[in-house]
């Protein structure tokens, strides 16, 4: 396959969440000797940002986001260790520290962020669910954060997001991390009242505030 | 002869519940606590760490001992609600955070006085046959919250309750709560005032404090009302059988748990599943597939003969307009079809979130409706028709017959005004009001003729003084009175 039609086929087998493909397209551009960096950017990403538009236009759903996701997650974890083994760093825009609010379990929203900015060359650290303050904190001064994500489906748990930002402050942290903040009954007031840096209200906008966080062009 | 609707044929309700127990008997459930899984391990379960394996055989001893029947009462000891077979009664949506302020249209967190309103309205319109605790109270602290929220229905209705606890220690305080009313813990057991609803963890998880209310139900004899909540397409398979499935291992494995603490203690298959929405990861009550869930369910507990419960009668709208209308009206009506024992979910916007006392006015019709349509066409005559037509000859003069004033209130159901039936004139006349308008004038007209239930004041007394010192264990100085 030429290196063109093999870069159509990632980014499709990223469309069409098929995981197993996505894996074959990565080993091949490896055997055929393809920058895994250019398979990963000029391939794969590719049928990411067309998912997360379509998904922004409500043609394409969750469930298919969701598998865009796994797809390009296989594909990564192969490609990862070849660059590795060669030397090519892959540009990572920022690192973030990802995290449902204490007392929170909801985690599809928060998945789906991290698996957006994974695919747009944001290193995440995802924390999980119910995730204390402290240990938000720890692991993004332990990591050297550039963003932290906070999430909160109910309004119970939404002062969380707060907690975060007057950790982060009394650590000493808040002028080295940007926060965003997101979930349903999260709303741009409420981020502009807990003194957050960016609201986003789905997935694909979350890739959006991240890079305008990070000083990229959106 | 009752409407039903039936959507399931009965080799598929057999197939439910085969999958059901394949599920708890291959798959397993988690139980979070050691003495749950202590009780199913010593009744032949399998426990590996938290998973426990639940053979048929145990499933099925229990479901020997569950009532098939049981009443809720009011304060004064009369039976009203009946759970089991096929009576349909109507509660509002139970735990809002917010309310709808009604001059704005903003949802603001909900608070004491906000409940107040809404029992006094409750207690008000007659189709609704139970109160809920119907919002938290922001303004009080965590750790009383749930038996607060009690407190305010206890003072303010006489009818039976729709509850849950947040905590096993302020379970039992509840518990205390209604044997001030019943007169003891004996009594209460044997005429229940309340139910409290237990919620698994989708998929398949008992969790600690789901697992051990369920205990502490069985063991005071309360009844606890399951409210299994697939989410189909996410938390639960997302075709509606296979919600309909993890409903029933989740509730089986529920039964077992709770007969096996206390055999004979009541307990409800109840719910409040619901469909993803594929675009915006919301959980729509409104929806028709989230109401067909709800149907289905029932149908496979009523194959076993359990009361039942669902949330149905919500919607997701904001606002009470149309869609809340619509939504309301259409889910309330297949929980009646369903013949559900308790339907909870009227006064709510925003998916469960918000109540508002002017939507719970507009959904007292739809309930209306949906309880005159589950009564039937009924024979009232003897003669269907003949009869009547005795001295008509082929004049329309049957306004004019005896029968007509005997029959019509029973025959018809009279809306409140909150239902226009007016001519076009007579609509304007009255100024040309849609219904949220005159469901606002309909609220403030019951706040202002509503009457204090007539509860033996010796009874207030020791309530409040309980109510005083669990609000003094918890770090307040005095009792907030809900105004």
């Amino acid at each position: 396959m030429r290196t063109e039609e093999l870069f159509q086929a990632m980014a499709q087998s990223v469309i069409d969440g098929d995981v197993d493909t996505a894996t074959d397209l990565a080993k091949q551009a490896i055997g055929s000797g393809v920058d895994p960096l250019d398979a990963i950017n000029d391939g794969f990403v590719r049928g990411i940002n067309y998912v997360g538009e379509e998904f922004s236009r409500e043609n394409m759903f969750l469930p298919e986001l969701v598998l865009a996701g796994e797809a390009m997650k296989a594909a990564i974890g192969v490609l990862e260790p070849q660059m590795a083994k060669e030397g090519t760093v892959r540009q990572v825009h920022g690192k973030v520290v990802l995290a449902a609010a204490p007392g929170d379990i909801h985690d599809i929203g928060k998945t789906l962020v991290g698996t957006m900015l994974s695919a747009s060359g944001f290193q995440v650290f995802d924390l999980g669910v119910d995730v204390p303050i402290a240990r938000v904190v720890e692991k993004a001064r332990e990591v050297g954060a550039d963003i932290v994500g906070v999430s909160a489906l109910l309004t119970t748990t939404m002062v969380g997001q707060q907690e975060v930002i007057e950790a982060l402050q009394a650590t000493g942290l808040r002028s080295k991390v940007k926060v965003m903040v997101g979930g349903a009954p999260v709303t741009p007031e409420w981020a502009e009242q807990i003194g957050a840096d960016g609201f986003g209200q789905d997935a694909v906008q979350a890739v959006t505030i991240a890079r305008r966080l990070v000083g990229l062009e959106v | 002869m009752q409407p039903k609707l039936e959507l399931l044929d009965a080799e598929l309700v057999r197939r439910i519940l085969d999958e059901a127990h394949q599920l708890l008997s291959e798959h397993g459930v988690k139980v979070q606590t050691s003495e749950a899984r202590d009780l199913l391990a010593g009744a032949g379960a399998k426990v590996d760490d938290e998973v426990v394996r639940i053979p048929e055989a145990v499933v099925a001893a229990a479901l020997e001992t569950v009532p098939r029947r049981f009443s809720l009462h009011d304060r004064s000891g009369e039976p009203i609600v009946s759970y089991g077979g096929d009576a349909v009664h109507f509660d509002p949506g139970s735990s809002c955070v917010h309310v709808l302020d009604p001059e704005t249209l903003e949802h603001k967190p909900s608070t004491a006085a906000d409940l107040a309103r809404i029992v006094k309205i409750t207690e008000m319109l007659p189709q609704l046959d139970a109160q809920s605790t119907a919002v938290v109270c922001n303004e009080i602290p965590k750790e009383i919250g749930d038996l607060y929220r009690l407190y305010v229905v206890l003072l303010y209705s006489a009818k039976p309750i729709v509850t849950g606890a947040f905590s096993v220690k302020t379970l039992q305080a509840m518990i205390d709560m209604l044997a001030v009313f019943a007169g003891g813990r004996e009594a209460l057991a044997a005429r229940p005032q309340a139910v409290f609803d237990v919620c698994p963890s989708p998929p398949l998880v008992w969790s600690e404090f789901g697992a051990e209310n369920l205990i502490e139900l069985a063991r005071a004899s309360v009844p606890a009302e399951m409210v299994s909540m697939p989410l189909a397409g996410a938390a639960a398979p997302v075709t509606l059988l296979g919600s309909v499935v993890q409903h029933a291992a989740e509730s089986l494995g529920g039964i077992a748990i709770h007969q096996l603490a206390q055999p004979g203690a009541p307990i409800v298959w109840g719910g409040a599943p619901a469909i993803f929405d594929m675009r915006k990861g919301t959980t729509p009550m409104g929806a028709i597939e989230t109401a067909m869930i709800d149907a289905s369910y029932a149908q496979v507990g009523k194959s076993l003969d359990l009361p039942t419960h669902a949330y149905l009668g919500a919607s997701d709208a904001k606002i009470v307009d149309a869609q809340a209308g619509l939504e309301s009206g259409v889910s309330a009506v297949v929980g009646a079809l369903a013949g559900i024992n308790m339907i909870s979910g009227a006064g709510m916007l925003d998916f469960l979130a918000c109540q508002s006392p002017e939507k719970l006015v507009v959904d007292a019709e739809a309930i209306a409706m949906a309880k005159r349509l589950v009564d039937g066409v009924q024979v009232r005559t003897e003669t269907l028709a003949t009869q009547m037509f005795a001295d008509i000859g082929f004049r329309g003069d049957f306004l004019k017959q005896k029968i007509t004033k005997e029959l019509f209130a029973t025959e018809q159901h009279i809306p409140s005004k909150v239902i226009d039936r007016d001519s076009m004139r007579g609509w304007q006349q009255s100024g040309s009001l849609d219904t949220w308008s005159r469901s606002r004038e309909r609220a403030r007209q019951l706040l202002e003729e509503y009457q204090p239930p007539q509860h033996d004041p010796a009874k207030v007394t020791e309530l409040r003084t309980m109510v005083e010192r669990l609000a003094q264990g918890a770090g307040m100085d005095r009792l907030p009175e809900p105004a």
